[in-house]
């Protein structure tokens, strides 16, 4: 008997590479599609430049360092979105009935929820992301050391699991509560906007919200400041700039059995 | 007569969103919560440029949640019914449309009007309502003003819909018209205020975001609400959306009536 | 009528593919009883069903909707869990195996594709190789066996989406057997495919059975695709089975009629006929009920001798009126 990851991974990547033969059918509109989810997420950091034309200073961090967690939470929940974009198609599945043939398959449900439709063209938030990161990695000013050269890449990665995990337990409430998947978005892609600008200008509850109740906070704000040098507003004991694995690791897992919970649900009500 | 049959039409419209309830609730919670995101990036740039754009940091917060309340009333984020009519295009369903008594735009507007109006009771009021208990918002108390509001945002949602109009009319010559709302929803998104007020953009971008028609969806009625258009000033602020929405309303038309032709000399 | 007896208690010998014994399906329903009122009610879908089917059976499942058959498929597949009772597919608990029983089974949904909409058909069966591991040889004749018997050849590289019902359902049928199933389950696989669809579907099945001995469980509201398929039928109705046996006795039962429709040259009153009874009027066009075992050609050469016939067709009794007519009058149901 292999295991369930085994799986998981393995119909995951059949799906996919379906998908992505089928869109590369149609490259020129690949690249088009590609390049509109560049511009569509690109919005985003104009409006952040367009604000930097008229002050140098927000929330105490400078262009170059909103643009750090601007591309680090882009690029995060780019690649999330990636892997996972279509869970919030859950819903309607459940709606039109499409779930059951999923359930007839010999196959992990999830990673064929996960993997249906996969759009590669959410490239294009990833590349955008990567490229504002990259420019404020080298304007920020950043007193490089090797724990900070570490971070960067472990932020961006754990930041993805964290998204990730909010994408399975958004498709997990879904099997209670279908017709409220918009209540999805508010988490994922307000919890991106939040993350692009700095944990100062929000009211100190809210930043504990995201801290302690939907640990959004750990994606890259703790973890940049220690980056960047910069004070904690929560001020929370160093050691948790460094947590991040560990709460991505915990989010996937309470993530996992949401959605266990779900589907045992609705196999047993078939609603 | 006919008047009434649009009226029953917009009814229909509203209703139909009416029905609801749940998906309704979750809209109002994800624009309560980007509306106090917006807020707060918003207090802070105000926090240190007070007057910037010609806004207090009242009227700017005041901004923030009326972009909130017309965000899916003027169909900001697609969601209305340009996917239906490009849909019913695509699939030929458009030559029964054609043949109707009804006026294909007129049926279509109505409907939308309807759906407008559902949006802004439904998903305006409460964001609008949980961002004033808990910013400090720039309301008119002066009737006319919130008259006037009214009759901007109706404008607006007329400029929106000849907008998505033809970009659903599209579909006629485009196999996949994927590409052109998408481009077309972006630059909605940008222009039309949504992200920043257009009174912050620089130079000849504010100027030309001014006059593109999305600004009547947003910049133009949130201004009208904030009383920076006064007396005549008000009637030109409508007068240019009316432009608009004449413009476009007309340009749509036109198109529908070239594809109109196309559809019965194809045979349907 | 023979009864439903309940064999669970001698143990599964090889040869039973299905057994299901007091299998139970109790769903809450919640209702609107004000504007914030909800109330609890507890609706049986299927309650206390048993029977076996041996390998290599076709059997019909039969009933009006709502009765049951949906939701017993679906327990039956590892969709749904039963409330109560025990199923043994392939000797396995589709509940707790549901991914191994998968292999074991192929499901065709008139309803719905199992297909994926977006891709050709050949990608989709590509797609179910890898995920059933099929192996190469296998997979290669099996699907050329599928591509002639169900004139697949042009299709397979049309986008399931735009095939059209009956091209979808013997691609559908098709990619519920490239592994081989020892058991095939068909919910409605006829519904909306016109008379040429049907036969080539109903043709393959019986060969299907015949040639690899594939177990078949079908519901359908076409007592054609019965006839010609079934040897045994269930017939459940308010989650109960009140019907296993053959074809024959279930007519018997039901007293079934098949339906004469004719479209005379004018309105008439409605005719009077030996051996049928008009049982509708609309303007020209008239509803005759016959009986079921009765021939229909000497009928129609008696109304078109007496009356003036421009057009006509036979309907076959809809297996909710042989049903109704099983039950009597107390068939009014909501």
């Amino acid at each position: 008997m292999r295991s369930g990851a085994y799986e998981s991974v393995r119909t995951y990547r059949l799906i996919v590479g379906m998908w992505v033969r089928s869109t590369m059918a149609y490259r020129t509109s690949f690249v088009l599609t590609a390049l509109g989810n560049l511009a569509a997420t690109g919005l985003d950091f104009v409006t952040i430049l367009l604000m930097f034309s008229h002050i140098t200073v927000l929330g105490g961090f400078t262009l170059a360092q909103v643009a750090f967690l601007y591309g680090t939470t882009s690029t995060s929940f780019g690649i999330a979105d990636l892997l996972l974009g279509s869970m919030d198609r859950l819903g309607r599945r459940i709606r039109d009935g499409t779930l059951d043939t999923l359930l007839l398959r010999p196959a992990p449900v999830l990673a064929q929820v996960a993997a249906d439709r996969f759009a590669l063209r959410r490239l294009g938030r990833i590349t955008q992301g990567l490229a504002v990161l990259g420019w404020a990695l080298a304007h920020a000013g950043i007193d490089w050391t090797p724990v900070r050269v570490l971070l960067v890449p472990l932020t961006v990665l754990c930041g993805a699991a964290i998204f990730c995990a909010v994408f399975v337990a958004g498709g997990a409430f879904q099997f209670w509560a279908g017709d409220a998947s918009e209540v999805q978005n508010s988490v994922t892609y307000g919890g991106n906007t939040m993350l692009q600008y700095p944990p100062a200008i929000f009211a100190r509850e809210l930043v504990r919200g995201v801290t302690f109740v939907v640990p959004l906070a750990f994606v890259n704000w703790l973890p940049a400041l220690r980056v960047l040098g910069e004070p904690d507003p929560l001020g929370l004991p160093g050691w948790v700039d460094f947590a991040s694995p560990a709460v991505a690791a915990l989010c996937c897992a309470l993530a996992g059995l949401a959605w266990r919970a779900g589907l045992r649900s609705y196999r047993s009500t078939g609603s | 007569m006919r008047g009434g049959f649009y009226a029953a039409v917009a009814v229909r419209g509203f209703r139909r969103y009416a029905t609801y309830r749940t998906a309704t609730l979750a809209g109002v919670f994800t624009n309560t919560v980007f509306g106090f995101i917006i807020a707060y990036s918003y207090e802070a740039l105000w926090g240190q440029r007070p007057h910037l754009g010609g806004y207090t940091e009242a009227q700017a917060l005041t901004y923030v949640w009326i972009g909130q309340a017309l965000l899916q009333t003027m169909a900001l984020m697609a969601g209305g019914f340009e996917e239906e009519l490009a849909e019913r295009i695509r699939s030929g369903d458009i030559a029964v449309d054609l043949y109707r008594p009804a006026d294909l735009q007129g049926w279509w507007l109505s409907a939308d009007l309807g759906r407008a109006c559902f949006h802004l009771l439904g998903r305006g009021v409460a964001p609008m309502v949980c961002g004033a208990l808990v910013f400090e918002l720039a309301l008119p108390t002066n009737p006319v003003t919130w008259l006037l509001f009214l009759v901007s945002v109706t404008l607006g949602v007329v400029v929106s819909f000849a907008i998505r109009f033809l970009v659903a009319l599209s579909s006629f010559w485009l196999l996949d018209g994927a590409g052109v709302s998408q481009v077309v929803f972006l630059a909605g998104l940008f222009f039309s205020g949504m992200l920043l007020p257009l009174t912050v953009f620089p130079g000849w971008l504010g100027v030309l975001a001014r006059a593109l028609p999305w600004s009547a969806m947003l910049q133009v009625p949130a201004d009208v609400l904030l009383g920076r258009h006064e007396g005549t000033g008000a009637l030109l602020a409508l007068a240019f959306q009316a432009g608009w929405a004449a413009a476009l309303l007309l340009t749509g038309r036109a198109l529908q009536a070239v594809a109109a032709r196309r559809v019965v000399v194809q045979g349907g | 009528m023979t009864v439903p007896v309940s064999e669970a208690a001698t143990e599964a010998v090889t040869d039973t593919v299905i057994e299901l014994d007091g299998v139970e399906k109790v769903f809450d329903v919640r209702r609107k009883a004000g504007p914030l009122r909800r109330l609890r009610t507890q609706v049986r879908a299927v309650d206390g069903i048993s029977f076996t089917v041996p390998r290599g059976e076709i059997v019909g499942y039969i009933g009006p909707n709502g009765a049951g058959k949906s939701t017993t498929i679906k327990m039956l597949t590892g969709i749904l869990n039963p409330s109560g009772g025990r199923i043994r597919i392939c000797g396995l608990d589709p509940t707790r195996d549901r991914t191994r029983l998968a292999r074991r089974i192929g499901v065709v949904f008139g309803q719905r594709t199992t297909l994926w909409w977006d891709l050709p058909l050949r990608d989709s069966y590509e797609l179910v190789r890898r995920m059933y591991r099929i192996d190469d040889a296998r997979y290669a004749a099996n699907l050329a066996a599928c591509v002639e018997l169900l004139d697949l050849g042009p299709l397979l590289e049309v986008p399931v989406r735009q095939l059209s019902l009956g091209q979808r359902m013997r691609g559908d049928i098709a990619a519920a057997l490239l592994h081989d199933p020892e058991v095939l389950y068909l919910d409605e696989p006829t519904i909306g495919l016109d008379v040429i669809s049907k036969t080539r579907v109903r043709d393959f099945l019986r060969r299907v059975n015949a040639e690899r001995g594939t177990t078949v469980l079908l519901t359908t509201h076409d007592l054609t695709d019965i006839e010609q398929l079934c040897r045994r039928v269930m017939v459940i109705d308010h989650g109960r089975l009140m019907y296993d046996g053959d074809l024959g006795g279930l007519h018997a039962v039901g007293d079934s009629e098949r339906t004469l429709v004719a479209d005379f040259a004018r309105e008439l009153p409605p005719v009077e006929i030996e051996g049928a009874r008009c049982v509708k009027v609309d303007g020209p066009r008239q509803w005759l009920a016959f009986p079921a075992q009765a021939s229909a050609a000497p009928l129609v050469a008696a109304v078109a001798a007496h009356y003036p016939l421009v057009d006509l067709s036979v309907r076959e009794p809809a297996i909710e009126d042989v049903i109704a007519r099983m039950y009597g009058e107390d068939a009014d149901r909501t």
